[in-house]
């Protein structure tokens, strides 16, 4: 990165001796703000969190003390009495299950030999990935084991299922209606208005208004439950119904964010590439895949990962929409960490966190080393 | 699926045979529907009875129902104080955060993006001893002023002596890296300490600990987004502003933000969304003065079940102000998003 309006050039004007005293501290009058308040705010609260992840709230005759239990917290959500709540129940695989831990397992060895035969090959990429591979690998075990099987599914693998199969089917969605509004058809102005609602809704009244819609007995969809003779189930009971219910509600509300991004970065690529390949005779699949696609492949991958970030972090839609239930089959990690702390069990509470921190950590920094060479490469 | 399997390319030139416009509009048209057909519930819903929510499905008002204002009185006169302060609570704290990140949030963008930034790693290294210190006197019961004073003199003593001897640092890429990263923090993970923190001042309940709260955590956004606009404005204009005397703060006031509107403005709306719309933080930090909408909203879910009717008119009087931003501004929104669009 190279030096534009150096301040420093700026203040050697020696008509103006205070102004330029004033200058040469501009580069930390323009960032120091913003380092202050998000170590103020996100660092030091971060490391208060984890000592008290360590701890356990107790009372005492002066009021509530923390006391100092080591990784006792962590210990419980992860083999002791929290685990189905945290992890799930594990159970016998399905053969579906087995397929699947063979493909994914099948997929990583190779990836993994692929790498170790290739020329980039250096001891601290080889130990990062197989490390990588072994977290990984884990969660793919729990995820499977949990859910492809007799067993269920706990707060993790839950949200990590919500992350999945939300950002998946906004970006298919997104990308598909962000093509769909760049053609020149009238009338573009009012579907990029009407696409764009979603968003600026609150979460809180996305849950109420599908919890409203989803309801089998007097929402708006009764015929059709009328018709299947399905009106006495209701979605919120059943597990898998209620994170249905969930996930189409948070990919309502986010699918217009990843339309819109994807929008800005066609809108600003340049014709001429399209009009030569068109002139050329490539039909509309080709001129995606050979032209669009590789250009808007550094916006596609930023606003996947910006879409991972946010949606670990759901919380609002099944609080309000199922409040967790049925028991605790639709919690995420967030409501998981907020319901213990109602309950007083701070310490706990801030242990699911920082495992939920530790998640969105690993998966983050794994894509974007995952992704970040190819866009390189592609642009 | 249509929607997904319909690719149009961004060919604006070549013109659109006909049953691949037919297939467009259908497939428009239906995620049309999918995006209206919620919020027309909402607004039916608000006009009706609670008989008739309960009732079943009633679609059409005059033809199925007899339309009422019954809520909306109710949301209006007879809650009227419960209303309006969480109003005013959003409104307020939306505008000033989002005010206030923006703006330090483009600083720190511009920064990052034309100013070189050189943190040498003794310099960190004596943060953190420091820090560890300021802890330890805090938590083995030692008054917290006593902390600070230690953390900040032994960090001066650090800094004049080892620190200088450490020639590597980190610069701009990684504090802006370090910057976004802030925001894979989960909200829920910072509360608590965040919670007593204004606890010890007597802030909890207030705009300010809400105001500053959504400002550190909408911060890293607002960089990612500033950082990526000022990335693609040309240089040329700041240069000779320079040449001609201009100090950085007057060239950042009178040149780079004007000709950064779109991406200020699109920022500004999405951040002004997110702390509009906030719900956890809000949960915990507010209880009754500083209370603001969402959990107004989630109020409604009383006892005798939800409250389907005045749910539905507070959720309409709580988007009504966002929509109609976004649409008065949906042609900055495009122009203004450039995410990636400058690989750095």
């Amino acid at each position: 990165m190279s030096i534009h309006a150096s301040p420093r050039a700026v203040s050697t004007s020696r008509w103006r001796p205070v102004a330029a005293r004033v200058d040469r501290f501009a580069g930390a009058v323009f960032i120091l703000p913003a380092v202050v308040i998000i170590l103020a705010f996100s660092i030091f609260p971060l490391l208060t969190s984890l000592y008290v992840s360590l701890s356990r709230l107790g009372f005492s005759e002066g009021g509530v003390q923390l006391k100092f239990v080591g990784f006792d917290n962590y210990a419980k959500l992860l083999f002791g009495i929290d685990r189905p709540h945290f992890l799930g129940i594990g159970g016998t695989l399905t053969p579906i299950g087995i397929a699947v831990l063979v493909a994914i397992y099948g997929l990583f060895a190779f990836l993994l030999y692929r790498y170790a035969r290739g020329p980039n090959l250096t001891v601290g990429g080889l130990v990062g990935r197989v490390l990588a591979t072994a977290i990984a690998g884990t969660l793919v075990w729990l995820v499977v084991n949990t859910i492809l099987s007799s067993g269920r599914p706990g707060t993790l693998v839950v949200t990590l299922v919500y992350v999945a199969v939300d950002v998946s089917v906004q970006y298919l969605l997104g990308l598909g209606l962000a093509l769909l509004v760049v053609q020149h058809l009238p009338g573009r102005r009012f579907f990029r208005v009407v696409f764009l609602l979603p968003m600026m809704i609150t979460p809180v009244g996305v849950a109420y208004l599908f919890r409203m819609l989803v309801d089998t007995s007097k929402g708006p969809l009764y015929p059709l439950w009328a018709h299947f003779g399905l009106t006495d189930i209701s979605w919120v009971t059943n597990p898998w119904g209620a994170r249905l219910a969930i996930m189409v509600g948070d990919v309502w509300q986010w699918t217009p964010f990843i339309f819109i991004v994807l929008l800005a970065a066609i809108e600003t690529l340049p014709h001429e590439l399209v009009e030569a390949a068109v002139v050329d005779g490539a039909n509309r699949l080709q001129v995606f895949w050979r032209i669009t696609f590789p250009q808007i492949l550094p916006a596609t991958i930023t606003v996947v990962l910006i879409r991972i970030i946010e949606g670990f972090k759901i919380v609002d839609l099944p609080n309000v929409l199922t409040n967790g239930g049925p028991g605790t089959a639709t919690e995420s990690l967030t409501l998981h960490a907020y319901t213990i702390w109602r309950a007083l069990d701070i310490g706990g509470s801030a242990a699911v966190a920082y495992m939920l921190l530790i998640v969105v950590t690993f998966v983050g920094v794994s894509y974007v080393n995952l992704f970040r060479p190819r866009a390189a490469a592609a642009a | 699926m249509a929607i997904i399997r319909r690719r149009g390319g961004s060919v604006s030139t070549t013109s659109i045979s006909f049953p691949a416009m037919t297939l467009s509009y259908i497939a428009l048209f239906a995620w049309t529907f999918v995006v209206l057909f919620p919020l027309y519930w909402l607004a039916v819903t608000a006009l009706k009875t609670p008989l008739e929510v309960n009732g079943g499905p009633f679609y059409i008002p005059w033809r199925d129902f007899q339309p009422t204002l019954d809520s909306w009185h109710y949301i209006f006169f007879d809650l009227r104080e419960d209303t309006f302060r969480p109003y005013t609570n959003t409104v307020v704290v939306g505008l000033t955060s989002t005010a206030i990140t923006v703006l330090l949030g483009s600083m720190a963008a511009y920064a990052l993006v034309r100013m070189r930034y050189q943190v040498g790693f003794g310099a960190i290294g004596s943060f953190v001893v420091a820090l560890a210190i300021a802890v330890v006197v805090v938590v083995a019961g030692g008054p917290w002023p006593v902390g600070v004073v230690a953390g900040i003199a032994v960090f001066v003593l650090l800094l004049q002596t080892v620190a200088r001897r450490f020639k590597r640092g980190v610069g701009n890429d990684d504090i802006a890296f370090w910057m976004i990263s802030q925001r894979m923090l989960p909200p829920v993970a910072t509360v608590i300490p965040i919670y007593i923190f204004f606890q010890q001042l007597q802030l909890l309940d207030t705009w300010a600990a809400l105001i500053i709260t959504y400002t550190a955590a909408h911060l890293p956004i607002v960089v990612w987004l500033m950082r990526d606009y000022f990335q693609s404005v040309p240089v040329e204009l700041e240069e000779s502003a320079a040449i001609d005397g201009a100090s950085p703060y007057r060239i950042f006031r009178s040149i780079v933000l004007p000709l950064a509107v779109p991406g200020l403005v699109a920022t500004f709306l999405f951040v002004l969304v997110f702390a509009w719309n906030e719900y956890l933080i809000a949960l915990f930090l507010t209880s009754a003065n500083a209370q603001t909408l969402p959990l107004t909203v989630a109020a409604q879910n009383a006892t005798r079940g939800p409250q389907w009717w005045y749910m539905s008119v507070l959720i309409l009087i709580m988007i009504g102000p966002v929509i109609a931003m976004a649409i008065a501004l949906e042609r900055f929104i495009a122009r203004g998003l450039l995410v990636g669009a400058v690989k750095g």
